[in-house]
C-alpha cells in the first residue's frame, strides 16, 4: 500500500470519491470533489489548499552551501541572500535536465533544495571540495501549498509575519498557528500563493486551522488534477511530461536541455561553473538545440467543425491531458515535426492551450502547424498557433 | 529395423523440448529421447514425498523468453507463473529487510537502514534496466565467430554496434563495468548497507563458483535481471504446479506439433559415419536414425561421453576439457508440517516470494571461501522459496513445501570424506543455518532431500552439477560458449548440433539456446 | 618566473620520460618534484646507512626498450641480469627455480611433474605469442569506445600486426584468456602446485586479489609482455638501485634540455576558461605553461590539483569510483650475512647465491596465494603471506656494506583499511608474521637482521604519494583497463581541460617501471601541438 502523508487523516476524510494516485510513494489526492473544475475554480477565484508533502527536501548547511547549489543548478544564485527563493532546473554534464525544484535561502549558510526525484546522492556527488553538510529531510518536513487570490488574506489569519512584505519567491521563518514553519511565496499554479514547510507533528493542526477559515476565503482542498490544470495555464513544466530526467532516460534522444525546454532564460551561461554549463554554451553557440518548448493555441472552430461532420456539438476536454500528441507541419499529416506534451481547455481563458515541443524554426510567435485530434475515432488536424507562454500570468502573482 | 526421423533431440530438458517444438513446427518429424522417466532435465517437479511436489532443482522462472512463450503458445499449454512479490531477508540481529514489488515501498524499507541507499535505489534499478536493455538483443543473436566473422556475423555485429551507440557513451561505459566488475564493487557504487549489498550481490554468484568480490560476477547479476514476465522487467515467479510444469508445457506444445517424446530412453552414443552424425544408439541397443541430431546435454556429455574422441579434432577436445563446470550450488527440498516462523516476520504473506539468507557480503564471501578449496559452506548463503503458500497444489492442506537453493557446495566433496557423510553434514549445515533465522524449522521437517552438485550430476547428468551447463564467466560467454568457432550451435561433426544451456545465451529457464539452435538447424529461419 | 611549453608535475619515471620526449622535440620543459629526489616510487634511499634501498619499486627489467634506446640508458646505467627468473623454495624443503633457459627449467619442473615439464615449452610459446599482442596494445592510445575513428582503426590494425600473425585459433584463444583468472589458464596446462605457484605468483603481485580472480591472466600476460626476457617476470638489478635508473632517465631528459626542480610541490593547476594555464606551487610561486602534464595519480590530479568544484558530476563520480586498494607492504632488512635457505642446504655456495640473486617467491601454490588473499577480504592481513623477495646485494655488492646484505620484501596481502587497529600499530605485527613465514624457509633469518624498516600502505601513501598505497595509481583490474583507465572518457592521456594531460601509471597501460604511459602521453601531446 502506498503510504499516507501526515495530512492523511484530514485529506482522506475530505476525499469524496477516494480518488488517489501515487506520488513518489505517497498517497496523493487526484481530486477531492467529483468535479475537478470546482477545485480549479477555487484556485483561480478563491484559493486551494494542496498537500505537497511528497516533494523531496534537503538541507544544505555550511560556509559553502550557496556555492554548492550554485554549482549544481543552472540559475544564477549570486543575488541570493537569506529570504530569497528560486525555481530552477539542474543538468548533468551533458547539459541535459536532471530535475527541477526550488532553492530556498533560509539563513546565512543554510539553504534548502526541493526536488521531484530523490536527489541526496546527486548533492553528495557534487559536493567534493565544498565545506557543507547535506541532510535528507524529506520525511522530517511536510508541505502544504495555499494558492489563489485569497490565499494571502487567509494565511494572514494564521501567522505572525507580515505577508504583504513577503515578495514573490521570497521566504521567511514564520509561526503558523504558533508552530514553527517556513513560508515561501511560491507555487505551482502561476497565481498568488504560498508554500509552507511544516513539521509532520504540526501537520493536522495547521491543516485544521486553515480549513476552519475555508468558507470565508472560498478555499477548497485541491487535488493533482487542479494542480495540473493551473500549472499548464502558468506554463510550468512537469517531470515525466514535459521532460524525462536525464538520470532515467534509456536513450540520449530522450534527454532535453534547458534551452530546449524553454527555460533557457534561467541559465547563466556567462557566469561561474555549473554542471552542464559548458555543454549548454556549446549548444547555444552552435545552435544545436533540437527542440523548443512553446505555448500553442488550438483553433477551436476547427474542432467544432469536425464535430459537426458527425452532427455532434463541440465537446472540449473537461480536464487536462499529459501525453505525447503528434504535431505535423502540414494538414495532410505527412511531416511529423513535434509533439504536444500537455494540454487543456482553459475555462478561464476560454482557449484550448497546449505546451508543445517543436523544432527551433517553429519557435516564433505566430508560427502555425497542426496538432492531431481524434474525434469519434477519426484523426483530424487542428490548426495551432504559437502564442506567448505563460498563458495566464495575473499581476497578483507578483503584486 | 530402426525408425528414421528428420531430427532427434538428445535430452528432454526444456531447451531440448523447445528445439524439438520449433523443428516440428517447421514440418520436421522429430523424436526426443530422455534418459529419465520424467521430462524437464533440471526443470522438473517430482513427488519425492507423498503429497509434496518438489521442484527438485530449478525453482523459479524469470528468464523464459517471451517470444518462446508466444510462439509456442505456452499459455495454452499450461504455463502459468505467479510473480514473486516479496524478498524477505532475515538478519543476524533479528531485524529483516523486506523488498516489495512496489519500488516506492522498497525505497521506504531501504530508508530504515540508510537514506543514501534509499536515494540510490531508483538509480540502481534504472541503470540495471538500461543495462539489461542494452544486452538483451544479444540473447537473440547467434554468436559471431570473432576470429573469422562471416558476412552475417558482420551484419550482426554492426547492428549490435548501432544499438549500443544509440544508448550513449555513459551506458556503454557502465556496460563495460558490469561485464568486468565484481558484483560487490558494482553494487557498492550505489549502496552502503551490508544486507542491501548482499541481496544484490547474491544473484551475481548464483550457480557460479565465485564470490561477490570476484571480478566478473556483476555480469551474472545482470544475467538475472534480463528476465521479464509479461513485460515486467526482472520479475521472478513460480510456475503453478512446480517448475516441471514449464517443461510439461513446452512438451505439450511439442507433442501438439507432432514431436514424439520417449522417456526412459538413455542415449549411449551418437552414431557417426564419415564425420556425419546419422543417428543415436540407446543403452538398450535400440537405434534411431535422423538427418539431424541435436543435443540438449552439456558440452562434456555431448562431446566426451556421447561421441568417440577420435571423431573430434584434438584442439576441440582440449577446449571442451577446459570448459569449466565447477558446480557450486546445492539444493535442499523439505516437506514441512506447517508454515515456518522466521524471526521478525510480520505476516506469512511476506514469505510467499523469496527468502534470502545473506546478511552481508562478508557472509556470502565467507561462504565462498569455505567452499572454494572443496567442501561446502559452514554457513551457506541461501535462497528459500515456499511455493505452497501461493500454490496449494504443491503440498497437502496446511503443509508446505520448502525449496532451499544453497550457495556454496563444491563438486569435489569426497576429498573430505565419505560422500554420504558429507552430504549429511552439508544438509545439516543448511538446516542449522536456516534455524538461526527460523527457530521452529526443525520441528516441522517431515522429509528432506539433499542434493549436492555430485548428486545433480548423477541424477540429471549435469557435469559437475553446474546448473548452467557450464559457468557463466566472461571467458565462457557469447562467442566463447562453449568454445570459439563452435558457438553457432554447430559442432565439428556434420549434422550434430548443440541446443543446451552450454551454448549462448546460457543457463536459466530461458529456452533461448533451444530456439536459436532450431533456427540455425532450419537454415536461419524459424517457422512460427 | 619563466614561461614553459610544458610543465610536468611529478618526477616519477613516467614524468621524466614524458619530459625527455617533449624536450627532445624542442619544447621548453620543466619538471616539478615534491620530494628532494627524483624517481617517485622508483627511488634509491639510504634507509639504513650504507645500504642502497629501492624503497618501493624494484622490478627492473620492465622499462620499455624504446625508452631505453631513445634515452641511451644502457650507457648511463648498469643493469645486472640474473639467469634465473624466480627461485621458489617449497615448504617440504625442495625448491623450484625458473631459468631464463627453457631446457634448464624443464629439468627443474620434471622433479615436480613430468607432464608439467612437457607442457612448459608449449605454454611459454603460447604466452609469448599472446604477450606480443598485449605488449603492442600497451603502446597504443586507447580508443574512446564506443566511438571509433578511422585513425583508431588504422592504429589498431598496425598495432595488432602481431595479432594477425597469430592466426584465427590464437585470436580466439587471446579473447578467451584475457578476462580469465591466471589460475584457470595455469590449471589447463599444469598439475603441480609448485609449478603453478612459481609461474602464476607474479600475476597477483600488483593487484589486491588472488590468482583465482578474473583479470589475473591479463596481469600475467602484461608482465610477460614487458619483462623483456620472454618470461613471466624480469629478474636482475640496477647497479645502485632503482633510483639510479631514474637518475639516468633524469639526466638524459636534462640532456635533451628539460629542467628539473626538486622540493617544488605543486599546490594546484591553474585553469582559465577550460584551459590549463600553468601551476601554482605550495610556496605560492606561479608558473605559466602552454601544457601541463600530471604524473600524479588521477585522484590527486582531479580532486586536489584541480578544483573539484569545477568538475562535472559524472567525472567526479567516476573518479570517486576508481579502485586503488593497495595490498602489498614493503619490508626492508639489513642483514649481517646471506640467509641459509633450507632448500639450498646441499647446494654449493655459488649455486645458492646465484639462486638467491633471482627474485625469491614464497608462493608454494596458487591456493597458498589465494588463501593469503582471503584474509584481506575481511580486513585482516594474511596469516601466511605471499612474499616476493629480492636480495639486490648479491648481484650488486655496492647495495650493502661489504659482507652484509640487503633484503627487500613485498608482502601480501594487507587491506588498506584494517578492520581492527590501524597500520601504525599493526605493521610491526604483520612484519613479524612475514618473518615467521620466511623463517620456515630460511630458519636463520631472524639472527641475521640488523635493522628492519616497514612501509605500510598508509606510509606509501603519505611518503610516495601513492593513494591507498597502490603503486599502480589505481588497481590493475579488468574494469580499469584500456578505455576505462583511469576513467572513461579520459583514457587518451588528454583531459576535459585543454592543455592538461595525464602521463602516470593511472593511465593505460598502467603501473610498473615501464615508461610506457609516459611515452604514450608524450606522443599524444606532440601530436596535439602539431595540429
Amino acid at each position: 500500500m502506498t503510504r499516507p502523508t501526515p495530512f492523511h487523516s484530514r485529506t482522506s476524510a475530505l476525499n469524496e470519491g477516494q480518488r488517489w494516485e501515487d506520488w513518489e510513494g505517497f498517497l496523493a489526492a487526484t481530486m477531492y470533489s467529483l468535479d475537478p473544475l470546482v477545485e480549479y475554480n477555487a484556485v483561480r477565484l478563491g484559493c486551494g489548499i494542496f498537500d505537497v508533502s511528497p516533494l523531496h527536501k534537503y538541507e544544505v548547511r555550511g560556509p559553502d552551501a550557496q556555492a554548492l547549489l550554485q554549482r549544481m543548478v543552472v540559475r544564477n544564485l549570486a543575488p541570493s541572500r537569506p529570504g530569497r527563493g528560486f525555481y530552477t532546473v539542474w543538468c548533468d554534464d551533458n547539459g541535459k535536465v536532471v530535475d527541477d525544484g526550488g532553492v530556498f535561502h533560509i539563513a546565512e549558510n543554510h539553504l534548502r533544495l526541493t526536488s521531484t526525484l530523490p536527489s541526496l546522492e546527486w548533492l553528495i556527488d557534487n559536493s567534493s571540495g565544498f565545506d557543507v553538510t547535506i541532510e535528507d529531510v524529506s520525511e522530517e518536513l511536510v508541505g502544504i501549498a495555499i494558492q489563489g487570490p485569497t490565499s494571502r488574506d487567509l494565511l494572514r489569519k494564521l501567522t505572525n509575519v507580515d505577508l504583504s512584505a513577503l515578495k514573490f519567491w521570497h521566504c521567511t521563518d514564520a509561526d503558523v498557528c504558533d508552530r514553527p514553519t517556513l513560508i515561501s511565496r511560491s507555487g505551482y499554479t502561476g497565481d498568488l500563493g504560498f508554500e509552507i514547510f511544516v513539521r509532520p507533528e504540526d501537520a493536522e493542526k495547521i491543516w485544521d486551522s486553515a480549513m476552519a477559515l475555508a468558507p470565508d476565503y472560498q478555499m477548497r482542498p485541491c487535488g493533482l488534477v487542479a494542480l495540473d490544470m493551473t500549472r499548464i495555464e502558468a506554463g510550468l513544466l512537469q517531470i515525466d511530461t514535459e521532460f524525462i530526467s536525464a538520470k532515467q532516460t534509456l536513450f540520449e534522444v530522450q534527454t532535453i536541455s534547458p534551452l530546449e525546454l524553454g527555460v533557457g532564460w534561467m541559465c547563466k551561461l556567462d557566469g561561474d561553473y555549473f554542471v552542464g554549463r559548458d555543454a549548454l554554451r556549446e549548444e547555444k553557440a552552435n545552435g544545436t538545440s533540437r527542440w523548443k518548448t512553446v505555448g500553442v493555441e488550438l483553433d477551436v472552430t476547427y474542432i467544432e467543425k469536425y464535430f459537426s461532420e458527425f452532427a455532434m456539438p463541440l465537446h472540449l476536454p473537461e480536464r487536462s491531458w499529459n501525453e505525447a500528441v503528434p504535431i505535423y507541419a502540414d494538414e495532410a499529416q505527412e511531416h511529423l515535426i513535434g509533439r504536444g506534451t500537455s494540454g487543456m481547455w482553459s475555462p478561464l481563458l476560454k482557449k484550448y492551450i497546449v505546451i508543445a515541443r517543436i523544432p527551433p524554426q517553429y519557435e516564433k510567435l505566430g508560427s502555425r502547424f497542426f496538432i492531431e485530434e481524434v474525434i469519434e475515432a477519426k484523426t483530424f488536424s487542428i490548426p495551432a498557433t504559437v502564442v506567448k507562454m505563460p498563458f495566464f500570468d495575473p499581476p497578483r502573482k507578483k503584486a | 529395423m530402426a525408425e528414421t526421423y528428420d531430427a532427434i533431440v538428445v535430452g528432454g530438458g526444456h531447451n531440448g523440448l523447445t528445439c524439438a517444438a520449433y523443428l516440428a513446427k517447421a514440418g520436421q518429424k522429430v523424436l526426443v529421447l530422455e534418459r529419465r522417466h520424467v521430462l524437464g532435465g533440471a526443470a522438473v517437479t517430482e513427488e519425492i514425498y507423498p503429497g509434496f511436489k518438489y521442484s527438485v532443482c530449478s525453482y523459479v522462472v524469470s528468464l523464459l523468453r517471451p517470444e518462446v512463450a508466444r510462439e509456442l503458445d505456452l499459455g495454452r499449454h499450461g504455463l502459468q507463473i505467479h510473480p514473486q512479490e516479496f524478498v524477505y531477508l532475515p538478519m543476524e540481529n533479528g531485524d529483516h529487510l523486506l523488498t516489495h514489488g512496489d519500488p516506492h515501498k522498497t525505497r521506504q524499507e531501504f530508508r530504515r537502514f540508510s537514506k543514501k541507499d534509499a536515494d540510490r535505489a531508483g538509480q540502481f534499478e534504472d541503470l540495471m534496466y538500461r543495462m539489461a536493455f542494452a544486452v538483451k538483443p544479444i540473447l537473440g543473436y547467434k554468436p559471431p565467430n570473432m576470429a573469422a566473422p562471416s558476412l552475417r556475423d558482420l551484419s550482426t555485429l554492426k547492428e549490435f554496434g548501432g544499438h549500443l551507440s544509440g544508448l550513449g557513451k555513459e551506458t556503454f561505459h557502465q556496460l563495460t563495468k558490469i561485464m568486468t566488475m565484481s558484483a560487490d564493487d558494482f553494487v557498492g557504487q550505489f549502496f552502503e548497507t551490508p544486507i542491501i549489498r548482499a541481496m544484490h550481490s547474491l544473484s551475481g554468484v548464483i550457480g557460479t563458483m565465485l564470490g561477490p568480490k570476484s571480478p566478473g560476477t556483476a555480469y551474472v547479476l545482470l544475467h538475472h535481471y534480463m528476465g521479464d514476465l509479461d513485460g515486467a522487467f526482472s520479475a521472478w515467479g513460480a510456475q503453478k504446479g512446480g517448475t516441471g510444469m514449464v517443461s510439461e508445457a513446452i512438451a505439450s506444445a511439442a507433442r501438439e506439433n507432432g514431436v514424439e517424446i520417449r522417456v526412459n530412453a538413455p542415449v549411449s552414443q551418437i552414431i557417426i559415419e564419415n564425420g556425419t552424425a546419422v543417428g543415436v544408439a540407446l543403452e538398450n541397443g535400440d537405434e534411431f536414425y535422423a538427418k539431424t541430431i541435436a543435443t540438449g546435454c552439456d558440452p562434456h556429455v555431448s562431446f566426451r561421453k556421447l561421441v568417440d574422441e577420435k571423431e573430434l579434432p584434438g584442439d576441440f577436445v582440449r577446449a571442451i576439457d577446459n570448459f569449466k563446470f565447477r558446480g557450486s550450488s546445492g539444493k535442499v527440498n523439505i516437506a514441512l508440517d506447517g508454515l515456518p516462523a522466521f524471526t521478525g516476520m510480520e505476516s506469512p504473506r511476506f514469505l510467499s516470494g523469496a527468502i534470502d539468507i545473506c546478511p552481508s557480503t562478508d557472509y556470502v564471501e565467507q561462504a565462498y571461501d569455505d567452499a572454494k578449496y572443496g567442501g561446502f559452506s559452514k554457513r551457506p548463503a541461501m535462497e528459500i522459496c515456499i511455493p505452497s503458500i501461493n500454490d496449494p497444489s504443491m503440498a497437502p492442506p496446511g503443509k508446505h513445501m520448502m525449496s532451499i537453493f544453497v550457495q556454496y557446495c563444491s563438486y569435489d566433496m569426497d576429498q573430505y570424506g565419505d560422500r554420504d557423510q558429507q552430504r549429511e553434514a552439508f544438509g545439516n549445515a543448511v538446516i542449522d543455518t536456516v534455524q538461526e533465522f527460523c527457530p521452529n524449522i526443525k520441528d516441522l521437517i517431515l522429509h528432506k532431500q539433499v542434493l549436492t552438485p555430485w548428486d545433480m550430476e548423477q541424477m540429471i547428468g549435469l557435469t559437475e552439477g553446474n546448473i548452467f551447463q557450464g559457468e557463466l564467466t566472461l571467458d565462457q560467454l557469447f562467442f566463447s560458449r562453449p568454445t570459439a568457432g563452435y558457438a553457432d550451435y554447430k559442432t565439428p561433426i556434420r549434422n550434430y548440433w548443440q541446443c543446451g544451456s552450454g551454448t549462448h545465451p546460457g543457463g536459466g529457464i530461458m529456452a533461448m539456446p533451444g530456439r536459436l539452435a532450431a533456427k540455425e538447424i532450419l537454415g536461419g529461419k524459424l517457422v512460427i | 618566473m619563466g614561461n614553459y611549453d610544458a610543465i610536468i608535475i611529478g618526477a616519477g619515471h613516467n614524468g621524466l620520460v614524458t619530459a625527455g620526449y617533449l624536450a627532445r622535440a624542442g619544447r621548453k620543459v620543466l619538471v616539478l618534484e615534491r620530494r628532494g629526489l627524483v624517481g617517485g616510487a622508483a627511488v634509491t634511499e639510504e634507509i639504513f646507512p650504507g645500504f642502497k634501498v629501492s624503497s618501493v619499486a624494484d622490478g627492473v627489467g620492465y622499462l620499455s626498450p624504446t625508452v631505453r634506446r631513445d634515452f641511451k640508458l644502457d650507457s648511463h646505467v648498469e643493469t645486472i641480469d640474473s639467469d634465473m627468473i624466480a627461485f621458489c623454495p617449497q615448504p617440504d624443503g625442495s625448491q623450484l627455480t625458473i631459468h631464463r633457459e627453457t631446457a634448464k627449467t624443464v629439468q627443474e619442473i620434471a622433479r615436480f611433474s613430468k607432464a608439467d615439464a612437457d607442457a612448459y615449452p608449449e605454454f611459454i610459446e603460447l604466452m609469448q605469442a599472446l604477450a606480443g599482442v598485449v605488449g603492442a596494445l600497451g603502446h597504443m592510445t586507447p580508443m574512446d569506445l564506443p566511438e571509433v575513428t578511422f585513425g583508431d582503426l588504422r592504429g589498431a590494425v598496425r598495432v595488432l600486426g602481431p595479432g594477425r600473425k597469430l592466426g584465427r585459433k590464437r585470436i580466439s584463444e587471446l579473447l578467451r584468456i584475457l578476462p580469465m583468472p591466471a589460475a584457470d589458464i595455469l590449471n589447463e596446462y599444469f598439475e603441480s602446485g609448485a609449478v603453478k605457484g612459481a609461474i602464476g605468483a607474479n600475476s597477483s603481485l600488483g593487484v589486491s586479489f588472488g590468482p583465482q580472480e578474473s583479470g589475473t591472466a591479463y596481469t600475467m600476460l602484461n608482465s610477460w609482455a614487458l619483462s623483456g626476457n620472454g618470461l613471466f617476470r624480469s629478474a636482475g638489478v640496477v647497479k645502485g638501485g632503482m633510483g639510479a635508473l631514474c637518475d639516468a632517465i633524469a639526466s638524459a631528459a636534462r640532456g635533451f634540455g628539460a629542467e628539473i626542480r626538486t622540493d617544488a610541490a605543486v599546490a594546484s593547476i591553474s585553469v582559465e576558461d577550460g584551459r590549463a594555464m600553468g601551476v601554482i606551487l605550495e610556496s605560492g610561486e606561479e608558473l605559466i605553461a602552454n601544457t601541463v602534464v600530471s604524473n600524479a595519480d588521477p585522484r590527486t590530479t582531479f580532486m586536489r590539483l584541480l578544483d573539484p568544484r569545477t568538475l562535472g558530476t559524472k567525472l567526479l563520480q567516476h573518479v570517486a569510483n576508481i579502485k586503488y586498494q593497495g595490498s602489498g607492504l614493503r619490508i626492508h632488512l639489513a642483514l649481517s650475512a646471506l640467509p641459509q635457505f633450507t632448500s639450498l642446504s646441499t647446494a654449493s655456495g655459488d649455486d645458492a647465491s646465484a639462486r638467491l640473486g633471482a627474485p625469491i617467491q614464497i608462493a608454494p601454490s596458487l591456493d597458498y596465494i589465494e588463501r593469503a588473499y582471503d584474509c584481506s577480504k575481511f580486513g585482516r592481513f594474511s596469516d601466511s603471506p605471499f612474499l616476493d623477495i629480492s636480495i639486490p646485494s648479491i648481484l650488486d655488492p655496492s647495495a650493502a656494506p661489504a659482507g652484509q646484505h640487503l633484503m627487500s620484501i613485498t608482502a601480501k596481502y594487507g587491506p588498506y583499511e584494517l578492520r581492527e587497529g590501524n597500520w601504525d600499530t599493526q605493521k610491526k605485527a604483520f612484519a613479524d608474521v612475514v618473518l615467521n613465514t620466511l623463517a620456515e624457509y630460511a630458519p636463520d633469518i631472524r639472527n641475521l637482521i640488523q635493522q628492519r624498516h616497514v612501509l605500510s600502505m598508509p606510509d606509501l601513501e603519505s611518503i610516495y604519494g601513492l593513494p591507498e598505497g597502490n603503486p599502480n595509481h589505481g588497481e590493475m583490474i579488468l574494469n580499469q583497463f584500456f578505455h576505462m583507465r583511469p576513467i572513461p572518457g579520459h583514457a587518451r592521456y588528454r583531459t576535459h581541460i585543454d592543455g592538461l594531460y595525464l602521463c602516470g601509471a593511472g593511465c593505460h597501460p598502467g603501473g610498473g617501471v615501464t615508461g610506457v604511459p609516459g611515452h604514450n602521453a608524450a606522443r599524444e601531446i606532440l601530436k596535439d601541438s602539431k595540429q
